[in-house]
Parts: C-alpha cells; sequence; structure tokens
C-alpha cells in the first residue's frame, strides 16, 4: 500500500465491489437450453440396450468364472463413478480457487457428478460378489499377515466404508447442484457464499476419502501388498478421464448446436487440464514404479512382477497410452485448441485410463489377461448410462450459470500467447 | 534511450488501458510501450504483437537435454565407469528418469529465462529508466516516444484516451 493515493483504493473497492456483486454483468441473452430429444434417448437407450444384451451374454458364459464377472460390476462401477467424482472435484477446486473461466463449461461437470449417487448402487453391488474379488474377506482362512490388518479389512468395516463414501459423496453434491441451481434464479451472493464453504467441506473429506476409498475398493485386492501414494495415482486417473470426458461431452453438444458461447480459449483450458494431468499422471506411476524397482523387496515387487510378466502387453501400452500420447499430440499450442484433436486425444485418455484400472484390478482377481465379450458388454452398459444420466441432468438446468459472480469473466479473458 | 523524450500516461484499470489503446490506435499514434503490473489478458492481441517464439527455443533445449542427460548416464554407466548397483543391470532405464527429466526441465528453463532476458534486453546492467515507481504496484501506463516538439499534442491524446494523470521525461 505503501504510497498508494486514497483515491486509487477508493476506486479499486469499487472494482472489486462490482466484480463481486455483478451490477454491470446482467446478461439478458437467453442461451440456448439443452433439450435431450428422442434421438439422443433412443441412440442411448439402444447403447444401454446393447451393453445389457452382450453382459448377459458375457455372463451366461462365465457363469463358471464368477471372479471375472464381478471384477468387471467393480470395474466400470468404480470407473464411472471415479469419473464423476472427478467432475464434482473439477467444480469445487475451481470455486475454490475463485477461477472464472470454468463458468461456461461449469454445467458439464456438475451434471457429470450426479453420477455419484447411482454409481454407488454399482459399488454397493460389489458388497455382494465381495467373496469373489477380495481374499481378505475370507475370514476364516487368513494368513498372519491378513489377520494384522483385518480390524480394517473386514467386511463389516468395508460394508461401512462403502455406504459412509457414497452418501457422503452423493449428499454433498447434491447439496452443491440446488444452491447452483438456486443461484440461477436470483442476484443473492449469498448463495455463491454458501457454494463456497460447500466445497471447502468438500474438499477436506475429499482428500482423506478419495484415498481411503482407493484403498479399500483397488489396492486392498491386493491385500498383502502396499503404496502409500496409491490413493493418489488412482485418484489423478480418474480426475483425468473426467477432463477428458467434460472435453468428449463439449464435442457433442457443440456439434449438436448447443454450446454457441464456448470459445478456444476454454477449450485451450481444458486441453491444458488434459494435458497437465497426464503428465502428473506419469509422475505418480514413475514414483510408485521406481521405488518399488530401485529397492527390490519381494513383498512390494509382487504388484509389479505379476503385471509385467502375465500383462505384458497392457502394462507398456498403460504408459505409452496415457502419457506419451497426450504429452505428444498436446504438446503444441495449435492442438489444445482444436476440438477434433481435443477429442481424439481424450477418447485415447479415457481408453487409457479403463486400461489402466483394468490393470489394477485384473491381476489381482482373475491373475490372466482375460478380455472379452463380457467386458466390453459392462462397459458399453454403464457407460451408456453414464451418458444417460448425464444428458438429462444436463437438461434440467440453463447450459451455462449465469448468475455466477465471475460468469463474465469467462468471456472477458485469452490465454497469453 | 539515452537522449529520447518519452510522454507517458497511466490508468488505474486494465479495461480503461485497453480502451485507451484502441483510442490512440484509432489516431494511428505510434505506441512505444506498454507497462502493467501484471499480465493483461488480450494486451498482446490488441499491441497485435507477434507470437512469442520463446516456446520453440524451450523445447529445443529440454529435448537437447533430456538427450545429453540420458546420453551422458548411459555412456558413463556402460563404457566409462561401469558401476554394480544392488545387481541391477548397467544400463537401467528406471534409474536414468530422474536425472533425464531433471536435466530436460533445467536446460528448457535456462534456454527460456536467457533467452527471454537476451531478446527483451532486459537483464543486468540493462537501461533501467523508471517513469513512474506505481507502475510495479497498481498502474498501467502507456509510454510514447516524442519526435519533435509533439511532446505537448501527444499528453493531450493521452489525456483524451482516458489517461489519469499524463508526465514527459527526457531520458
Amino acid at each position: 500500500m505503501l504510497g498508494r493515493s486514497l483515491k486509487s483504493q477508493v476506486v479499486a473497492a469499487c472494482k472489486l465491489y462490482r466484480l463481486r456483486t455483478n451490477i454491470d454483468t446482467k446478461f439478458n441473452t437467453m442461451y440456448k437450453s439443452f433439450e435431450f430429444d428422442k434421438k439422443l434417448k433412443s441412440i442411448l437407450f439402444a447403447v444401454i440396450i446393447l451393453g445389457a444384451l452382450l453382459s448377459v451374454i458375457g455372463i451366461v458364459t462365465n457363469l463358471d468364472h464368477t471372479h471375472r464377472i464381478w471384477s468387471n460390476v467393480l470395474l466400470n462401477g468404480f470407473f464411472f463413478t471415479a469419473i464423476a467424482l472427478g467432475a464434482a472435484f473439477f467444480v469445487i477446486v475451481h470455486v475454490l480457487g475463485e477461477s472464472g473461466w470454468h463458468t461456461a463449461v461449469q454445467r458439464i461437470p456438475e451434471a457429470m457428478s450426479l453420477y455419484v449417487p447411482l454409481g454407488g448402487v454399482f459399488m454397493i453391488l460389489v458388497l455382494v460378489g465381495m467373496h469373489d474379488i477380495y481374499h481378505w474377506s475370507h475370514t476364516e482362512d487368513l494368513d498372519e499377515i491378513l489377520l494384522g490388518k483385518s480390524a480394517y479389512l473386514n467386511p463389516t468395516f468395508f460394508s461401512i466404508r462403502t455406504v459412509v463414501y457414497i452418501i457422503l459423496w452423493s449428499f454433498l453434491i447434491i447439496q452443491f447442484r440446488k444452491l447452483s441451481l438456486a443461484s440461477d434464479g436470483s442476484d443473492d451472493i449469498r448463495y455463491f457464499n454458501k457454494t463456497r464453504t460447500l466445497s471447502a467441506i468438500f474438499i477436506v473429506l475429499f482428500a482423506i476419502t478419495s484415498s481411503t476409498s482407493a484403498w479399500d475398493w483397488i489396492m486392498s485386492i491386493d491385500a498383502h501388498w502396499f503404496s502409500t501414494l496409491f490413493g493418489w495415482y488412482i485418484f489423478v486417473g480418474s480426475f483425468v478421464s473426467s477432463i477428458a470426458f467434460i472435453i468428449i461431452f463439449v464435442f457433442i453438444l457443440m456439434k449438436m448446436g448447443y454450446l454457441e458461447h464456448v470459445n478456444d480459449e476454454h477449450l485451450h483450458d481444458l486441453g491444458k487440464y488434459l494435458f497437465g494431468f497426464s503428465i502428473f499422471w506419469a509422475y505418480l506411476w514413475v514414483s510408485q514404479y521406481l521405488l518399488i524397482w530401485y529397492s527390490n523387496i519381494p513383498e512390494e515387487t509382487v504388484y509389479y512382477v505379476k503385471r509385467m510378466e502375465d500383462f505384458g502387453f497392457v502394462f507398456y501400452a498403460n504408459v505409452i497410452i496415457n502419457f506419451l500420447a497426450p504429452f505428444l499430440i498436446l504438446m503444441a499450442r495449435g492442438s489444445k485448441r482444436r476440438l477434433n484433436w481435443l477429442l481424439v486425444t481424450s477418447i485415447i485418455v479415457f481408453l487409457g485410463h479403463w486400461l489402466d484400472t483394468y490393470l489394477a484390478i485384473m491381476p489381482g482377481t482373475i491373475g490372466h489377461p482375460e478380455f472379452g465379450i463380457l467386458e466390453i458388454g459392462m462397459t458399453v452398459f454403464v457407460l451408456g448410462i453414464f451418458c444417460f444420466v448425464f444428458f438429462r441432468n444436463f437438461a434440467k438446468a440453463p447450459v451455462v450459470p449465469e448468475n455466477h459472480p465471475y460468469f463474465k469473466e469467462s468471456f472477458d479473458y485469452d490465454n497469453i500467447r | 534511450m539515452e537522449g529520447k523524450a518519452f510522454v507517458s500516461g497511466y490508468y488505474l484499470d486494465d479495461k480503461d488501458l485497453v480502451d485507451g489503446i484502441r483510442a490512440l490506435q484509432e489516431k494511428s499514434i505510434e505506441i512505444t510501450d506498454v507497462r502493467t503490473p501484471f499480465p493483461v489478458h488480450g494486451l498482446d492481441k490488441v499491441l497485435k504483437m507477434r507470437r512469442s517464439r520463446l516456446p520453440r527455443a524451450g523445447f529445443i533445449a529440454g529435448a537437447l537435454g533430456a538427450l545429453i542427460g540420458f546420453g551422458f548416464q548411459a555412456w558413463v554407466f556402460t563404457q566409462a565407469w561401469p558401476l554394480n548397483f544392488g545387481g541391477k543391470p548397467f544400463l537401467s532405464v528406471p534409474s536414468f528418469i530422474p536425472v533425464t527429466f531433471e536435466l530436460s526441465v533445467l536446460c528448457a528453463a535456462f534456454a527460456l529465462v536467457f533467452g527471454f532476458l537476451m531478446r527483451s534486453g532486459l537483464g543486468p546492467g540493462a537501461p533501467n529508466v523508471i517513469f513512474d515507481e506505481e507502475v510495479t504496484n497498481d498502474r498501467f501506463q502507456i509510454l510514447l516516444e516524442v519526435k519533435g516538439d509533439n511532446s505537448e499534442q501527444l499528453q493531450a491524446e493521452l489525456q483524451s484516451a482516458g489517461a489519469e494523470g499524463v508526465q514527459h521525461h527526457d531520458v
């Protein structure tokens, strides 16, 4: 404040006030609201039915491989729930960071996050097939190490945790959505402030639950093995997939003639997210691999030995698809600003992270790579439901939060060249 | 900059600044420099500046750094001085990754910083003329070079373009 005149301070305070209360940023233009029309509905129904049919065929032909069936329920149930959570995290972290640019696309991750309650149903379904996935759940024959862990890893506490996660996340996400919708109908800044408080609560709880849920649902499959950064590794993977899905949905909606307000700058920022967090995912991957490779302790290396020997192709493809592809494609500025390049990368990243989750689950449950109608069917089925839930919720609200205090800022910026 | 004269005008808001630049450009007055306390979005577009070529320098230096980092380690540990670390093979790629990564970041960062200082003529020993100390605090400043004796005219133009205050500087 040295040498700053009283006048300039008053001017600055007025600017701040104007920004916060949105006085001169009223938008009277109507944004075309999204209509979940019959055509899209029937396409998605066809996808869901096709997926269901393939799943049924897969289940019937694999009735003696219940391991495989339940692993697939876990894989797809978890993968899409985690994507929805990543989308919730996306909105919340921008609210807390006082970001403006994201408000142009905010409703997309918001609608995606509303899949969490339904995805939770799959996770609760997994509890039924627990004995086919988690060998620590066979409480009658546990070795010494698993007995030592049994205070945490036992069926009762596991079920309680699963239910608590789902209820907690669903509650916070629905509350967030309510506040966001309430702010549409009013100029009151109160809703925005409440959103911030709620986000702060969510992010603290999510910091803990994102790690513990990854330990519970994924890491405990290899119950003897442990890795301290496993929670972040899984979380970042799902966050990258949610960015990829936001871009895919932006593409679909743009091709359908909505989202005319989304410009190159918004695409550029989404592209930067996809690029940056793919690198961050690779960073965590290397951090985990390098330390285990270097110290070379059998109880730790067993995790990688299984994956490199039995799942060799998938193991190496995982790194190439999820790191090298987005890294090389999105490095140039131009490709982050072109929707088609972004779409291609997003699809690669989506498939790559599905494969990553596959690689995290399958070696511990079925032990050798199996890929067929069952895997494809269940993925298509859950993907169809996920998209259906997204479009249904996206149609329920205006495509942009017009009364968001930073809404105007979202169109008033561009990326430094 | 020796022996030159400048006229400066300051603004208190980045939006007013951009509007002021547009007003000056409409009268085809050449803007020498614009100084801001933080990067103003859209300013480079308004000033019609070319896209920076720094990222290219950064990429090339980074790639070189990665090659040097990896190549040097591979040469040392297989040719020059092979050492057995915990029974690992001499050419053990995972252990080379951290050094390769750090060296590529270091080279890219050096190329960016020194490339920037070189191209913009800044850095140690560069002539540093302070027209307005508040520029590093909350003021946005437009600089116009005085050619001949049009100082008063330029000051008037700046004022009509919305500047909060104008000054004449002899350097």
